[in-house]
């Protein structure tokens, strides 16, 4: 009985996935055609890989992942956005710090 | 006393719910950790891509063909692991095996592509001692591939166990667990392909 709404997780559709899907490859055929026919400057590919990689972890996070804000589901929604703030810094100010030390043996 | 016995069934029966849910939390703040350790082998990676040694490049060693064939792979057995979970859900034993199959048949081919292409690198002399660039690689793909393979062992755990005992609240509990994991292997190789592939290639 009480089987079928056990944990209240939404747990998706046939179609939700398959949407998901369908954009998840949209998504990575377009940086994968930008960088192999390098029909771009380096500047535009650069650009066009950030966001096809944003817009598709962000696909995947809802179609596939189910993360969302309904009272059951915030709680892993907010505990991700925490890691991706510490993500950004452990990564940005190392990229930073590092670069920016580099540049100073340089002179 | 039965209506207190049931009573205390019906307790006992939503704690056991809540257990299962919060395992399934537990696993997500652990995958959140799991994070970190990934984006400071990505922070290696950024620092150290240019530092070659006067060896190979990332554009020089990279076969993009093969990196899409594997992520291609990986994408297809994201969605068929969401058709096992729906399956699971639905209490469809058999429907439930055969997509877990079909999910480790498309795990495993990512990772035979890997290791072809590891391989392949290590024999043309472009091993992970060459160079700093090549370490950080190696670490990072291969620390990805690590959680892979371990993800495939688990789905062989979990279709052993789904077809002896069937799908009740634990085995539906663990299900949601590896669905989790495999959902989150495929979005950190949105990251790699992003950043070391593409990026490398280009």
């Amino acid at each position: 009985m009480s089987q079928h709404d056990h944990d209240s997780h939404a747990h998706g559709t046939v179609g939700s996935y398959v949407v998901g899907f369908i954009l998840s490859v949209i998504l990575t055929v377009i940086p994968f055609w930008a960088v192999m026919t390098g029909s771009f400057d380096r500047a535009t590919t650069v650009a066009i890989l950030v966001v096809t990689a944003i817009v598709q972890i962000v696909v995947h996070l809802k179609y596939f992942l189910h993360l969302n804000f309904s009272k059951e589901g915030k709680l892993d929604t907010f505990s991700f956005l925490f890691t991706a703030l510490v993500i950004v810094m452990v990564v940005g100010l190392s990229i930073w710090i590092i670069y920016a030390s580099n540049a100073m043996m340089m002179y | 006393m039965s209506t207190h016995a049931a009573a205390h069934h019906d307790a006992h029966h939503d704690e056991h719910h809540d257990t299962g849910r919060n395992t399934v939390f537990g696993f997500w703040i652990y995958l959140m950790t799991d994070c970190i350790l990934f984006a400071s082998f990505f922070a290696t990676y950024a620092v150290l891509f240019m530092n070659t040694a006067g060896g190979a490049s990332g554009s020089e060693i990279f076969d993009l063909k093969l990196v899409a064939g594997g992520t291609a792979a990986l994408l297809l057995s994201s969605i068929t692991f969401g058709f096992a979970m729906i399956s699971a859900y639905k209490q469809n034993k058999s429907g439930t095996l055969f997509w877990l199959a079909v999910t480790f048949l498309f795990g495993a081919v990512f990772i035979g592509l890997e290791i072809y292409e590891f391989n392949h690198l290590i024999h043309a002399g472009h091993g992970p001692s060459e160079s700093a660039f090549l370490t950080a690689f190696f670490s990072l793909v291969g620390l990805h591939g690590l959680h892979v393979t371990a993800g495939l062992i688990w789905l062989i755990i979990l279709f052993i166990e789904v077809s002896k005992s069937g799908l009740g609240n634990q085995q539906l509990t663990r299900l949601s667990c590896l669905s989790l994991f495999w959902h989150f292997l495929d979005i950190v190789w949105i990251c790699v392909f992003t950043v070391v592939y593409l990026m490398g290639a280009m």
